[in-house]
């Protein structure tokens, strides 16, 4: 079987009005305009709750969301949720749901993970209201973007 | 005398941002301020000067757990102004859609951020670990609420199929049918929740509330009602003005609101439950007595049960409503702006949900005014920590703090509503 007949679907997670919050929003549209057949693109809000229903029944999964790790604006984290465990504490706080870490870990614990879960985490620097995403973090962004592009049509 | 201060730098598990202060000199309480410093927002200030058709949309932005008690405020607000009483299918609609949300909203309150406190565990990602079933039966309730606000509200967060007047577009009983088989397990379910949380350990936390809640002559209230609270209030919407006034506080961005007459009151599921256990369905009068709570139910630590308890009121009544259901010959009913003031009040879950409006002749909003249940519930927050705090002085800090997050938790304010959450400092002198 290959690749092509599992539905991929990519997932950018995000605030559009909140500051960098927007990058995961960002970098779904990009794809949207490009992204070949078999591969859907969902913006999401962050209910991490939600998630687990957006990725039920695909196969391979990538998530790009806003990180505050303390890293250099821009920096772009890479994780395989298979792999390690998802760093909880830098994908913000979403109050009434979750986030995006801990809704993988609580799908990690009831067995709801798609077999394929990779997170790109894009290092945010300001996340007020209003504010537009800093040039650092839009560059990182178009730049993910071109790539997830070039693998997904290069498949 | 001793002096000491804890500080937790935000409380988990509610909606917004802002922080508690206890300050204690020996064994005495001598302040709590619950403190919301998330920033104003000034959805009454922009509604100023849009039209009438706006308001729905624009106030359920204000909420992304409850946007449909946003709609459901202005849209019976602004047919008072314009003398329209939708009734028969579409406000039928209307009941269900906000059932769709009791679900959604209660579900995610009783699984996700409060069942974690009576089980010990620090959130629900741990909680899973050892209840994979119950976590997993919650987010499938869950699910299902979110479904009904998605089939009759277009999309699950803030929905955009609800207009002055009705809907843009209504259903088909087909439609609706899918919805139907699903809330026969949902219905079990929720009968499972109430069990479930009927067995957590509750603390002796009885008082003597003044408890506001619509009453409506036949059914549970949503929608419609009179004010009506158990010290002998009893007045109309239009009313509410009359007795009811917001106070700017110092230390909070968000207003208080009290009784004129007697001060702090509760709203909400167990406002709602002492004032109408009379109209639940026979199946949730039913549960709720096998639950252990009588009529009439005074500790806030058990209004988990009561929103189990509603939540299964919630799913039977929305299976009545589809199985009755029939589709209206137009979606919505025409309406004529004039210039008047308009008052709605419904039952968002987490209490009475208040909107004015005075309009102009052409339907343009002159003044808007938003009274959201987490203002009103924010003075018994502070007045059950008042009586919480001297029973726990034994108890270490840490154990002290988990308590008073609980007891927050009771109420779950949101925060982000109110403002037009949590940091706890323990003052200790």
């Amino acid at each position: 079987m290959s690749e092509k007949q599992h539905p991929i679907r990519i997932i950018g997670v995000g605030h559009q009005f909140r500051g960098d919050d927007a990058v995961g929003l960002i970098v779904a549209q990009r794809l949207r305009a490009v992204c070949p057949p078999g591969v859907t693109i969902v913006e999401a809000q962050t209910d991490g709750a939600a998630l687990m229903e957006t990725w039920a029944e695909a196969d391979e999964v990538i998530i790009i969301d806003a990180v505050q790790s303390g890293a250099r604006p821009g920096t772009l984290h890479r994780f395989n949720a298979h792999q390690q465990p998802m760093p909880v504490h830098c994908f913000g706080c979403s109050t009434h749901g979750f986030n995006v870490a801990e809704a993988i870990e609580l799908a990690r614990t009831l067995d709801r993970l798609p077999p394929r879960l990779i997170v790109y985490g894009i290092e945010g620097a300001t996340f007020e209201i209003g504010q537009a995403v800093s040039p650092a973090v839009l560059a990182s962004a178009e730049e993910l973007a071109e790539r997830l592009a070039d693998e997904l049509i290069g498949r | 005398m001793k002096s000491k201060t804890i500080k937790v730098d935000y409380l988990a598990r509610v909606e917004g941002e802002g922080s508690l202060m206890i300050k204690l000199k020996g064994d005495q309480v001598v302040d709590v301020k619950l403190k919301i410093f998330e920033p104003p927002r000034f959805f009454e200030a922009f509604l100023r000067g849009r039209h009438y058709s706006e308001a729905p949309d624009i106030t359920a932005r204000i909420c992304g757990i409850c946007p449909i008690a946003y709609q459901m405020s202005a849209v019976h607000a602004m047919e008072h102004a314009c003398g329209v009483v939708i009734d028969g299918p579409l406000r039928a609609l209307r009941r269900l859609i906000y059932c769709g949300e009791w679900i959604e909203s209660h579900t995610l309150h009783i699984y996700m951020l409060h069942a974690p406190d009576f089980l010990g565990y620090a959130d629900v990602m741990q909680m899973a670990k050892d209840y994979p079933d119950h976590v997993r039966r919650g987010l499938q309730l869950k699910k299902i609420g979110n479904e009904i606000v998605r089939l009759i509200g277009g999309r699950e967060i803030h929905p955009i199929n609800v207009r002055v007047g009705g809907f843009y577009r209504v259903p088909t009983k087909h439609d609706l049918a899918p919805l139907a088989e699903q809330l026969k397990w949902a219905r079990e379910a929720a009968l499972e929740t109430v069990r479930w949380t009927a067995q957590f350990p509750f603390p002796e936390f009885d008082a003597d509330y003044e408890f506001v809640a619509l009453r409506h002559p036949d059914e549970y209230p949503l929608n419609q009602g009179r004010l009506v609270s158990n010290k002998g209030l009893d007045v109309a919407v239009e009313e509410f003005d009359q007795h009811f006034v917001e106070h700017h506080v110092a230390y909070s961005n968000a207003l208080h609101s009290t009784l004129k007459e007697r001060g702090a009151y509760l709203v909400g599921p167990l406002a709602r439950y002492n004032i109408n256990f009379d109209k639940l369905s026979p199946i949730a009068q039913q549960a709720a007595r096998e639950a252990g709570l009588g009529p009439s139910c005074r500790n806030p630590f058990r209004s988990i049960i009561v929103r189990s308890v509603e939540t299964l009121y919630a799913c039977d009544e929305a299976l009545r409503l589809i199985e009755a259901y029939q589709m209206p010959d137009q979606p919505a009913v025409a309406i004529e702006p004039r210039a008047a003031t308009g008052y709605g009040c419904t039952e968002a879950p987490r209490g009475i949900l208040y909107h004015r409006y005075r309009l102009d002749d052409q339907g343009t909003i002159l003044d808007a005014k938003i009274v959201p249940p987490t203002s009103q519930n924010q003075k018994m927050i502070e007045q059950d920590l008042w009586r919480l705090v001297p029973e726990l002085m034994s108890f270490s800090d840490e154990k002290i703090t988990w308590q008073c997050e609980q007891a927050i938790r009771n109420y779950d304010p949101c925060i982000s509503c109110a403002t037009h959450f949590l940091k706890l400092h323990i003052e200790r002198e």
